[in-house]
């Protein structure tokens, strides 16, 4: 816990001046590799989010962009390297594993809201069971965050009741319920009929607004460019390039890149 | 006796001592049916364990007891056993194989339920940073359960026709006494057409029950499985490759 922090590398971080408490990052990646069997699905990737940073993580399909975030969380646990969450070092120990999902939260492509349960009651579980909390004390603090993204009044239905983009909503309201420090979006409007793609974003800029620290793996460039402080593409398993967005729209570095842009654009 | 006498067969159904041999099949199933649901609970989670012995035993559990018939299985614990110098009363005898038979058959059901909640579901749980317990009995059990309905209810249909083959070894339930009182009184579509009509009603009363049970349980899953299918291919493909 009391490691501090001697990279030079990033220049986003604040100066010498107050080492101990600014500089833990909200995530630290150092040299992690992730195997599926033969195959290298993460590549010796060094990643570091500064608080209140906004990542927007693109690059092809296979290349290891929800392997990345998934480790961040433990949902999926990687193989060699150091990961830091908040300081929490990730080392496969369940206390660990524990207080780095409590500091996370995560938004799936699939949404993946439990289908029986009503919109309230998906938000309620985890500050109940997880946080002790009473009902009354959840459930107003359900309704505060099912305000925020802007369904309260979707509260006592089914998931299965919902639009797409109203489902990936309440996705968000259940995992703010649990104030989180850093949100992980996998993919949140790839799985939505375009019209409901704007809905979500916006929910997600205003979170950003508010200063949440955030890594969002998306294709919405739009998105990135007017959010993003750092873009990271990854290829074949590799953070290839860590830019500030302009930055990496106007001169990608490498030719993969390049390409990847090419056809997300046109 | 060339003729089927009507009176002779309402008076079968409305006879005290065939109407104790329903009670003693419906009591069977019940007890089969919660001592196989136990035990197949059991051996479900040691087939789902990465334990390769666990998983092996579970395995061989149900190849053996769905690759032999319940009749054998019966016999030989009444009258195999005994040679062993292992007994039990008629009525034990009965049970244990009816619920090591079930067992196997509702492993099977209750694992598939469980393999059919989707991969996303599990990870959801973790990322809120639910306890094992939780994630278990909150998320993915009333996702199985409902799943599980429909051939959990066929089973149970099986298994109280099946539990007729108790009578193999002198348990007095339903199919039992019909023979007592067959060999008795020698009406033997009289007795039969009784035991017949218990056994359509047991049979329907349980259809009835499976029915309400399906729509209680699957009130809110319809339209979210159809929706999701329609709008969210590649997602579902993306967890079908993970799981
Ligand atoms: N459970 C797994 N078993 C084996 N291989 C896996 C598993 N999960 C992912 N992979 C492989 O690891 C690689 C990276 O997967 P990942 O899901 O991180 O890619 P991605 O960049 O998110 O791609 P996409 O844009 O398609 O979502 C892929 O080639 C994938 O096939
Ligand atoms: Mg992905």
């Amino acid at each position: 816990m009391s490691e501090i922090s001697m990279n030079t590398a990033s220049a986003a971080e604040g100066t010498m001046a107050q080492p101990q408490l600014r500089e833990v990052p909200a995530v630290r990646m150092e040299a992690v590799y992730k195997h599926y069997g033969d195959f290298t699905a993460l590549n010796e990737v060094d990643l570091k989010v500064a608080k209140g940073e906004k990542i927007v993580v693109c690059g092809p399909s296979g290349s290891g962009k929800s392997t990345l975030i998934r480790c961040i969380n433990h949902i999926e646990k990687h193989d060699e390297g150091l990961i830091y969450v908040n300081g929490i070092e990730l080392d496969h120990q369940r206390k660990n594993i524990d207080a780095v999902r409590r500091d996370t939260g995560m938004v799936f492509q699939s949404f993946n809201l439990f289908p029986h349960m009503t919109v309230l009651e998906n938000c309620v579980l985890a500050p109940m069971t997880v946080s002790s909390m009473s009902r009354a004390e959840a459930k107003d603090l359900a309704m505060h965050f099912l305000t925020k993204v802007r369904i309260p009044d979707q509260a006592e239905k089914f998931p299965g009741q919902l639009s797409g983009g109203q489902q990936q909503r309440v996705a968000i309201a259940r995992a703010l319920c649990m104030r989180p420090k850093i949100m992980l979006f996998d993919e949140p409007t790839s799985a939505l009929d375009p019209e409901m793609v704007k809905e979500v974003l916006e929910t997600m800029k205003k979170l950003a607004e508010e200063g949440m620290t955030m890594l969002c793996v998306t294709h919405e460039m739009g998105f990135a460019r007017e959010v993003a402080d750092r873009i990271v593409f990854m290829n074949e398993g590799k953070a290839v390039e860590q830019a500030a967005p302009e930055e990496f729209f106007k001169n990608p570095k490498s030719e993969r890149a390049r390409t990847f842009l090419d056809q997300i654009i046109h | 006796m060339s003729h089927f006498s009507p009176t002779a067969a309402v008076n079968y159904f409305f006879n005290y001592f065939l109407m104790k041999g329903v009670l003693v099949t419906i009591g069977l199933t019940v007890a089969a049916v919660v001592g196989g649901l136990i035990l197949g609970m059991g051996i479900a989670l040691m087939r789902m364990s990465s334990n390769p012995v666990l998983s092996g035993f579970s395995r061989l559990y149900v190849w053996f007891f769905r690759g032999t018939p319940l009749l054998i299985q019966l016999v030989v614990i009444y009258s195999g056993l005994p040679q062993l110098g292992i007994k039990f009363s008629v009525i034990t005898c009965a049970l244990v194989g009816l619920i090591l038979n079930e067992a196997a058959y509702l492993a099977e059901i209750v694992r598939s339920g469980f393999m059919a909640v989707s991969a996303g579901q599990r990870e959801a749980a973790w990322a809120l940073s639910l306890s094992p317990w939780v994630t278990f009995h909150r998320v993915t059990l009333p996702q199985a359960f409902r799943l599980m309905i429909p051939p959990l209810g066929n089973s149970i249909n099986s298994l109280l026709k099946a539990t007729s083959l108790a009578s193999v070894i002198s348990v007095e339930e339903l199919m039992r006494r019909s023979d007592m009182l067959m060999q008795e009184h020698f009406q033997i579509l009289e007795v039969y057409a009784a035991a017949t009509a218990y056994y359509l009603i047991l049979t329907s009363v349980w259809d009835a029950v499976q029915r309400r049970l399906e729509k209680h349980f699957g009130r809110s899953s319809a339209a979210k499985s159809r929706r999701v299918a329609a709008r969210a291919p590649v997602a579902q493909a993306n967890v079908e490759a993970r799981a």
